[in-house]
C-alpha cells in the first residue's frame, strides 16, 4: 500500500503536469527562503520621486505610492504569503486531525456526534467562518492564520476520518482490539502511523487552498494590515490603480494563480497515478467505460455473397441469425488484442444455440457483437452479420433500429444492473413499445403489465409500478425477459442469464427461456460457462475457447461424446453422483491463453494431452465432423467418451 | 406529551420513509439554525478584551463607552441579553449599526435584494450551463475517444475551477473595462453592469460542475442499464434525457450543493471587488469598522442561507433517490 502511493508519487512526477507543478513549487519554496534577502532593500527603499510610476526598464512592475519597487515587493511577498499560508494549514491540521481520529477511539455515541459537527461545519463556506474569526480576534495576520486554518479544520477532520476509517476496519487493528490494546494507544500505535503518509501528503496540498483564501481574506483588509504586506494586500493596494496601470493589480493576482494551479497541478497529477489501475487481465467487454454503438464496420465483406467461408460452411438460407468470420479487436498499448477470431455459425428459427466457454474466450463479446453493443474501442468486422435479413454491420437506418429494438432481445448477467434503478419497471418496458411500435403510453403501460404476466411476476400490476430495487434478483430478470417480449423477439440472446441468481431461481428463469422459446418460437443465444446449463435447455453447442469456435455439436451428441479435447475436458470436470468424494474434482490443468499471447497453432495445444507438432505450429480449421457437427481439431476424439476417471488431463 | 410519540404513531412514521426523513432534517435545520444563533450572539462576548473599548479606541471618555455599551445591551446580565437578542431577532430589531447610526434591519433590506439578484442570476447561470457542458463533454469523450478534447476539456475547467472568484473578477474588470471599454469598472447599474460580477462568480462554478457532471455521466454511460437501453435502440435524446440524465443527477447535485452553499461566500468577495452595494461589501467593511451589530446580523443571514441551502438539497436528493438509501442515512 505504502509502496504503491510512494510510486505513485514518481510516477506523478513523471507526467508533464505533475512535474511542472512540482518544479513551480520547488521555485516558489527557494524564493521564499532567498526572496528576502535579495530584494528586501530594494522593495523597502522610498524613493518619493517616482511614486505611482507604470512600469518602466528600472521598475519593471512600477513603483507603488511611497515609491518602492513593486516587483521586488512581489519577489519578497512570497515569503509571507507561503508562510501564512503554512501556519494556517498547520492550526487546520492541529484542530482537525485529532477531531477526525476521534471517532475511531471514542464510543459510538460520542463518535456520531463528532462526525454531525464536521459534517456541519465542512458545508459552512471557508469565508464566513473567517469573517467571524476575525470580528473576535481583530484584523490582521494572526486572525487570518486562525480563521483560515479553523475553516480548513473540518476538511482535514474529514481527510482524517476517511483515511482513519479504512485503517480502523482492517485486520491488525481489528486484532490490537481482540488482545484489548486501549483506544488511544491504538489510534497512536495502529492508526495514525499508517495514515501518516497520505495525511501529510494531502496536508501539504492544502497549502495551496489556504494561499487563496488567505489572498482573498487579505484582499478583503481583513488579512495582513499595513506596513506588511503579502501578495492578497498587494492585490489590493492595485485593485486602486486598475485604470492607470493594471499590471498592479493583475501581478499579484498572477502569482496567487500560479501558486494555486502548481498545487492543484501536483494533486491531480498525484490522484491520476494513484487511481489509475492497471487494466491487464480486465475484460474488456464488460469493463471499458459505457457500451456503445462501436464503430462496427463491414471489412472484408464481398459483394457476392456466394464466396464461401470456412471450408464451404458459410451458412446460406432463412435461419434467423446468420455470423460468419465475425472478428472483434481492440487497439491497446501493447498493440491490436483480437478476443474474437473468425466465428462462424448459424441460428435457425426457434433453435436455442449455448455458446460455452471459459472467461475470456470470446463468449460475452460474441454475444455482443451481435446485437451492436461492443463498447468502443472495439473494432466489429465480420464477412456477414445478419439479424433477420437484415445487416446488422450497416449504419444504423431507422428499420434495422426498430428491427434490432423489436426482434432482438438482451438479458444480461446481472438483472440488478440491468434495469434503470431511478424508471419505474413498467415504463422500462413499456418505452419500447412506445419508440418502436408506435403505442401510446398508457397502451404501452397495459402491454408491459400483460408482458409482466406472461413472464409469471405475481401482482403484475403493482409490480410495474415499483422501482427495480423492490423487486427481487429473479423477478428483475424476470422483468428483463418481459422486456425481450414487449416486441416481436425472434431472438433472445442472454448474457449468463443466471450466473448472478440462486440456485433455485436459476431452474425458473431457465424454465422460462424454454417456455419463451415454445410459445414464441424465438430462437435463443445462451451465453454460459456452466455446461450442465447447456445440456438442459440447449439444442446445440458452440464450445468457444481463445476467441474462436473448436466444436459446434448438438446436445445428443455432446452427452455421449464429443471430439475435441477440450469440450472432452470440460464434459470430465462436470461432477456428477458418480464422481468419488474423495478424489480431488477433475480440472483442467493450465490456463486458457491470453488475447496477447495466442499462438500460432491450436491454442489448446499446450494443455492438450493428444498434442503434436502439427497441433502446435498450424491452425485446425473448423471442419464438418460426424452428426452434422463441427470441430476444430487435428486429432479428434472416438465418439465413446471414455469413463470419467480416465479423461486425459484431469490426473496429470 | 410526557411519554413521547405513541406506538401509534411510530409505526405511521416508519412506514412514510419520506415524512421521517423529512421530519428529521428539518430538526437537524432547526438544531443548527439554533447553533448559529448562540453563536453569533456570543460573538461579541468572545472579544478578548472590551470590545466597546477596542471599538471606540482607548481616548474615548468614559461616559461614551458606558453610553455605547448600554445602547449595546451589554451592560445587563447576560441571559437578559441574550433574551433581548432573541426577541429582536423574531420582532425583526437587529439593532442600530454604529456606523451609520441606522437601524441594521433597514440596511439589510437595502442591500439585501442586490445580493440575491446577484447570487440568484450565477446560481441560474451556473445550472444552465454546467449541466450540459458537462454530459456533452461526457458523451463526446466517452470510452477514450477525443483524447484531445477530453484534454481541452480538463485543462480548461481544471484552470477556471483553481482561479478564485476575486482573482478571475479582476482579471475581467481589467479586459472589459480597463481594457475594452465595453462594460463599467464596478457598481450596481444598468443590466450591463451585472455582467462582470455575475460570470466572475459563476465561471469557476461552471467549471467545477462541469467536471463533475461529466465525471457523473462517465460513471452512469458505463452502467448495464444504459448498456440495456442501448439494445432497445433508444433514441439518443431518450437515452441521455431519461436514462443518463437522472442517474448522474444525486451525484451532481450532492457536490453541486456544496458549491451553491459556497456560492454565499463567493458573493462576499465578488461584491468586494465590484463595489457591489450588496451585504458582502457591507459585512466586511463592518467587521473592519467594528461595527458589530451589522456584522452579527449579516453573518447571521448569510448562515441562515447556507443551512437552508444545505437541508433544502438534503430533502430534493431525499425525494429523487427511488432507493431511498439517503432516507436512512
Amino acid at each position: 500500500m505504502t509502496n504503491r502511493r510512494r510510486r505513485g508519487l514518481a510516477t506523478a512526477l513523471r507526467t508533464p503536469t505533475g512535474c511542472t507543478a512540482a518544479l513551480v513549487l520547488l521555485a516558489l519554496a527557494v524564493l521564499a527562503v532567498i526572496g528576502p534577502a535579495i530584494w528586501g532593500e530594494s522593495a523597502a527603499r522610498i524613493d518619493v520621486a517616482h511614486i505611482l510610476e507604470g512600469s518602466s526598464a528600472r521598475h519593471l512592475l512600477g513603483t507603488d505610492n511611497l515609491g518602492r519597487d513593486i516587483f521586488s515587493r512581489l519577489l519578497v511577498a512570497a515569503r509571507p504569503s507561503l508562510t501564512l499560508a503554512v501556519l494556517a494549514t498547520l492550526v487546520a491540521a492541529v484542530v482537525g486531525v485529532p477531531l477526525g481520529a476521534m471517532p475511531t477511539v471514542v464510543g459510538r455515541r460520542t463518535g456520531r456526534i463528532v462526525n454531525a459537527v464536521i459534517e456541519f461545519s465542512v458545508a459552512f463556506p471557508a469565508i464566513l467562518l473567517a469573517i467571524f474569526v476575525a470580528i473576535i480576534v481583530g484584523v490582521g495576520a494572526r486572525a487570518v492564520v486562525l480563521a483560515i486554518g479553523i475553516a480548513s479544520a473540518p476538511g482535514a477532520a474529514r481527510l482524517t476520518q476517511t483515511l482513519a476509517a479504512s485503517v480502523a476496519g482492517s485486520d491488525y487493528v481489528a486484532a490490537a482490539r481482540l488482545v484489548g490494546v486501549r483506544r488511544w494507544r491504538l489510534l497512536w500505535r495502529h492508526v495514525l502511523p499508517n495514515i501518516a503518509e497520505p495525511l501529510i501528503l494531502n496536508l501539504t496540498l492544502a497549502v495551496g487552498g489556504a494561499l487563496l483564501a488567505l489572498s482573498s481574506l487579505s484582499f478583503l483588509g481583513l488579512g495582513v494590515q499595513p506596513p506588511a504586506y503579502d501578495w492578497g494586500r498587494m492585490l489590493e493596494q492595485g485593485l486602486g490603480r486598475i485604470f492607470v496601470t493594471p499590471v498592479v493589480a493583475l501581478a499579484p493576482g498572477a502569482a496567487v494563480v500560479i501558486a494555486g494551479l502548481a498545487f492543484n497541478g501536483l494533486g491531480e497529477a498525484l490522484a491520476q497515478a494513484v487511481g489509475a489501475r492497471p487494466m491487464v487481465g480486465r475484460r474488456a467487454g464488460r469493463s471499458v467505460g459505457g457500451p456503445v454503438g462501436s464503430p462496427i464496420r463491414p471489412a472484408t465483406r464481398p459483394a457476392s455473397m456466394a464466396k464461401a467461408g470456412v471450408a464451404g460452411q458459410d451458412p446460406v438460407g432463412s435461419d434467423t441469425l446468420i455470423v460468419s468470420g465475425l472478428t472483434v479487436s481492440f487497439p491497446t498499448p501493447a498493440g491490436t488484442v483480437t478476443p474474437v477470431r473468425d466465428v462462424t455459425f448459424t441460428v435457425a428459427k426457434g433453435e436455442i444455440v449455448g455458446i460455452v466457454g471459459e472467461s475470456g474466450s470470446g463468449k460475452s463479446l460474441t454475444a455482443l457483437a451481435i446485437s451492436r453493443l461492443v463498447p468502443a474501442p472495439g473494432v466489429v468486422t465480420a464477412r456477414r452479420l445478419q439479424f433477420l435479413g437484415g445487416d446488422v454491420l450497416e449504419r444504423p437506418s431507422p428499420a434495422l433500429r426498430r428491427l434490432l429494438g423489436t426482434s432482438l432481445a438482451v438479458v444480461f448477467q446481472d438483472p440488478g444492473s440491468s434495469l434503470n434503478p431511478s424508471l419505474l419497471v413498467g415504463r422500462q418496458l413499456a418505452e419500447v413499445a412506445e419508440v418502436h411500435q408506435g403505442l401510446r403510453r398508457p397502451q404501452a403501460m397495459t402491454r408491459a403489465v400483460d408482458r409482466l404476466r406472461a413472464v409469471r411476476i405475481p401482482d403484475p400490476k403493482r409490480r410495474a409500478r415499483q422501482y427495480p430495487h423492490e423487486l427481487s434478483g429473479g423477478m428483475r430478470q424476470r422483468a428483463m425477459i418481459a422486456m425481450g417480449l414487449m416486441g416481436d423477439p425472434a431472438l433472445v440472446v442472454a448474457d449468463e442469464p443466471t450466473s448472478a441468481l440462486d440456485v433455485t431461481v436459476q431452474q425458473q428463469i431457465l424454465r422460462l427461456l424454454r417456455r419463451v422459446n415454445t410459445d414464441t418460437s424465438a430462437a435463443a443465444l445462451l451465453i454460459t460457462h456452466d455446461i450442465a446449463v447447456v445440456g438442459e435447455l440447449c439444442h446445440r453447442v458452440l464450445i468457444m475457447y481463445a476467441g474462436r469456435i473448436v466444436e459446434d455439436i448438438d446436445v445428443v451428441t455432446l452427452a455421449a461424446g464429443p471430439s475435441h479435447p477440450y469440450t472432452r475436458a470440460l464434459i470430465a470436470s462436470v461432477p456428477d453422483m458418480t464422481t468419488r468424494r474423495g478424489e480431488p474434482l477433475a480440472t483442467i490443468p493450465g490456463r486458457p491463453p491470453q488475447p496477447h499471447e495466442i499462438p500460432d497453432g491450436c491454442p489448446f495445444a499446450p494443455r492438450c494431452a493428444h498434442a503434436t507438432d502439427q497441433c502446435r505450429v498450424e491452425l485446425p480449421p473448423l471442419q464438418p465432423a460426424g452428426s452434422g457437427g463441427r470441430v476444430a481439431c487435428w486429432h479428434p476424439q472416438g465418439t465413446a467418451l471414455p469413463s470419467r476417471f480416465s479423461a486425459n488431463g484431469s490426473r496429470s | 406529551m410526557t411519554s413521547g410519540p405513541s406506538a401509534g404513531q411510530q409505526a405511521w412514521l416508519a412506514r412514510r420513509p419520506r415524512i421521517r426523513f423529512l421530519i428529521r432534517r428539518l430538526g437537524h435545520l432547526l438544531g443548527s439554525l439554533a447553533v448559529l444563533v448562540t453563536l453569533s450572539f456570543a460573538m461579541i462576548h468572545l472579544i478578548p478584551g472590551d470590545p466597546v473599548r477596542i471599538a471606540l479606541g482607548p481616548k474615548a471618555p468614559l461616559e461614551l463607552i458606558r453610553a455605547r455599551k448600554h445602547s449595546l445591551w451589554l451592560d445587563r446580565p447576560l441571559p437578559t441579553q441574550f433574551g433581548h437578542y432573541l426577541q429582536g431577532l423574531l420582532t425583526g430589531d437587529l439593532g442600530t449599526s454604529i456606523s451609520a447610526k441606522l437601524p441594521v434591519s433597514g440596511i439589510i433590506a437595502d442591500r439585501l435584494p442586490n445580493t440575491v439578484q446577484l447570487a440568484g442570476m450565477a446560481f441560474v447561470v451556473i445550472m444552465a450551463l454546467s449541466v450540459p457542458l458537462g454530459m456533452v463533454a461526457a458523451v463526446l469523450t466517452r470510452d477514450g475517444r477525443r483524447g484531445g478534447t477530453e484534454l481541452a476539456f480538463t485543462s480548461l475547467t481544471g484552470f477556471f475551477a483553481t482561479v478564485p472568484e476575486f482573482l478571475l473578477g479582476v482579471g475581467l474588470v481589467v479586459l472589459f473595462a480597463v481594457q475594452l471599454h465595453w462594460l463599467p469598472v464596478a457598481g450596481k447599474g444598468g443590466p450591463g453592469s451585472y455582467l462582470l460580477p455575475v460570470a466572475a462568480l459563476s465561471v469557476g462554478a461552471i467549471a467545477g460542475l462541469a467536471r463533475i457532471v461529466r465525471a457523473e455521466t462517465l460513471t452512469v454511460l458505463g452502467e448495464d442499464y444504459i448498456r440495456v437501453a442501448r439494445s432497445k435502440q433508444l433514441p439518443a435524446r431518450l437515452l441521455y434525457l431519461r436514462h443518463v440524465l437522472p442517474n448522474m443527477l444525486t451525484g451532481t447535485l450532492t457536490i453541486g450543493g456544496l458549491l451553491l452553499a459556497g456560492l454565499v461566500g463567493s458573493t462576499v468577495l465578488v461584491e468586494n471587488v465590484f463595489a457591489w452595494p450588496g451585504l458582502g461589501t457591507i459585512v466586511v467593511s463592518s467587521v473592519v469598522q467594528q461595527d458589530y451589530p451589522v456584522a452579527q446580523a449579516i453573518i447571521l443571514m448569510l448562515g441562515a442561507t447556507v443551512l437552508i441551502i444545505n437541508t433544502a438539497i438534503d430533502l430534493i436528493l431525499g425525494m429523487l433517490d427511488p432507493r431511498s438509501t439517503i432516507l436512512d442515512s
